[in-house]
């Protein structure tokens, strides 16, 4: 074994580590995040390349397979980075969480596909503490594949039951400790040499654990969920990292770790809710439809002539949900957003942490349609000015509005932090057509006496608000 | 164990808890509109992993060993190459609103 391409190979990693957290570190400004990734880009690519030096340095036992594994490799590689290549060009992005998902599934099964091999590899010594990490990654890798496959499957409309049956939680337990008595065996009883049937027991095990675990938990919880596994295979990959001795792993592995791990506690503080309330408990499976007597009436109101009271207020404050974004209308809501602006109207965006599917998606939707980033606030940012404002636009949003969040403890979203538009002067709702929110609970918004109802697609209705302020300018009323 | 194991015990140890505290610095700063970008920034990041299933693939021995690294390598690769493209593609659009015309206020 040759000195030099080991060197070179740890130099790499050095580099690697360093790109990595550099370009995470950029990433956490509007102004140099694109820049960032660029950066973290190169230490994939960097570590990559360095890695086909292992052909130099393989063990006595792989030799004679060299040729075939270097191949292999290469189709892998290249194939791998094709298919996701045009995946992610392709995906729409409103279907970026479950993307997401999948892609952290895939990296969920790398690491324990790592950890399978080296159980397999009957023929080295294994010691314990290496043996428990790659045991653990094992675990952790194979329940974040089987779970983000389950999410992205939910989240793309491929299941839409969420499976429940009395006992549920006891049978996911017992097959948990299953589960880790196998994987405790491999390591105390067996030393590493435990036979290939009961090391595939373990990873099945482990897998329809994570699939019975994500079953239950509800689409509208599957974003802190997506999260949570993200962390899970930074885990995973910085424990496998120990057991290849890599640090590159180990680093980047654990940075992942515990950033998604923050990452997911805030989106949960967002909702309101606790991680493991999203787990374990089904977010309004029960009393969804207890809610029952609302009063007043859904007064609808004409697009035009929203658009003209919207066109001569002082102030306009527009609160976007995953609706705007599936009725593919934030381009025409800010061409009509550019026409109030040219007009002398102050016009601001509401985002609601949990707008889109995920923290930040709304944002992604609306940079998308061009929507400069200084004319959106977050939620702790704008929700006082609401008062102020003349009118308040609700476009495809629903439950981030509903003000059963401050007032009715017997509501399942209570206690959720969300936008005040009921306290602006005048509420336009623009909605497809009476249904419901994600969680299932009726709107009081909708009923409340400063509010009307403007129906129909959002796009269509975009377009319509478009027209009566242009005919406005030009015609000459 | 077929390497040189250096980085055992309290040296791991360190990296562990040093990258743990790193990845808690840099999301915990970081304004609500840069979260999906950087969920998606991190996965793209523990796409890593692929250099770990290379270097269990080049050093297969049975068939077995090839097919698992062979499956590695491909979703390591995919785990990267799309985290990277879709992070990309997210990031691009960020642009404040002195590129976009008149702004805001």
């Amino acid at each position: 074994m040759s000195v030099q391409p080991q060197f070179v190979i740890d130099a790499s990693y050095f580099a690697a580590a360093f790109l990595f957290i550099y370009g995470l570190k950029r990433m956490s400004s509007p102004v140099t995040a694109r820049s960032g990734i660029v950066v973290a880009g190169v230490g994939m690519l960097v570590a990559t390349l360095a890695s086909f030096l292992y052909y130099f340095g393989v063990t006595e036992a792989a030799q004679p397979h060299l040729g075939t594994n270097v191949v292999l490799a290469l189709v892998a590689l290249v194939l791998g980075t094709l298919w996701a290549w045009w995946s992610g060009k392709r995906v729409a992005m409103t279907a970026m969480p479950q993307m997401v998902a999948l892609y952290n599934g895939m990296g969920g099964g790398a690491a324990a596909a790592i950890a399978a091999v080296e159980f397999l590899r009957t023929s080295a010594e294994h010691q314990t503490v290496p043996l428990v990490l790659a045991v653990l990654g094992a675990l952790i890798g194979s329940v974040s594949l089987s779970g983000s496959l389950i999410a992205w499957a939910k989240l793309d409309g491929r299941i839409n039951k969420t499976w429940r049956y009395p006992g549920q939680q006891l049978v996911n337990g017992v097959l948990f400790l299953a589960t880790l008595a196998l994987g405790v065996y491999i390591v105390f009883v067996a030393h590493g040499h435990a036979p290939a049937a009961l090391v595939a027991a373990f990873f099945g095990a482990a897998l329809v654990f994570g699939v019975l675990m994500t079953m239950p938990i509800g689409g509208a919880d599957m974003p802190v969920v997506i999260s949570l596994y993200n962390a899970f295979t930074g885990l995973a990959v910085g424990f496998e990292g120990y057991v290849l001795q890599n640090p590159a792993l180990m680093i980047a592995g654990m940075v992942v770790g515990s950033a998604g791990t923050l990452l997911t506690l805030l989106m949960a503080k967002a909702m309101n809710r606790s991680v493991s309330n999203v787990i374990f408990s089904n977010f309004g499976a029960s009393d969804a439809g207890a809610d029952g007597e609302i009063k007043g009436t859904q007064k609808p109101a004409e697009a035009s002539d929203a658009a003209i009271q919207m066109r001569y207020a002082n102030k306009v404050i527009i609160a976007p949900g995953y609706g705007l974004a599936v009725a593919q209308a934030q381009h025409k809501l800010y061409e009509f957003v550019k026409l109030l602006v040219d007009a002398g109207v102050e016009v601001k965006f509401a985002i609601h942490p949990v707008a889109g599917r995920m923290p930040g998606h709304m944002n992604v939707l609306l940079a998308e349609a061009g929507v400069p980033y200084d004319m959106i606030y977050d939620l702790e940012d704008i929700n006082d000015e609401f008062k102020e404002a003349d009118v308040a636009v609700v476009i495809g949003a629903n439950d981030t509005v509903n003000p059963a969040a401050r007032t009715n403890k017997n509501s399942p979203i209570y206690g959720m932090p969300i936008l005040n538009v009921d306290q602006a002067k005048q509420v336009y709702v623009i909605k497809r057509g009476q249904g419901k929110g994600y969680s299932g609970v009726e709107n009081e918004l909708f009923y409340a006496d400063n509010t009307n109802l403007v129906y129909g697609d959002a796009q269509k209705v975009m377009v319509a608000m478009i027209q009566a302020v242009k005919s406005l300018e030009g015609g000459g009323h | 164990m077929d390497l040189t194991t250096t980085l055992t015990g309290f040296v791991a140890l360190y990296i562990f808890m040093l990258a743990a505290f790193t990845g808690y610095e840099i999301i915990g700063r970081v304004p609500a509109i840069l979260h999906t970008p950087l969920m998606s920034g991190s996965n793209f990041v523990h796409g890593i992993v692929v250099v770990g299933a290379m270097y269990a693939l080049l050093n297969a021995t049975s068939l077995v060993e090839q097919v698992i690294g062979f499956v590695g390598v491909l979703l390591g690769a995919g785990n990267a190459a799309g985290g990277y493209v879709v992070t990309e593609r997210m990031l691009e659009m960020f642009k404040p609103s002195n590129k976009a015309g008149e702004g805001g206020k």
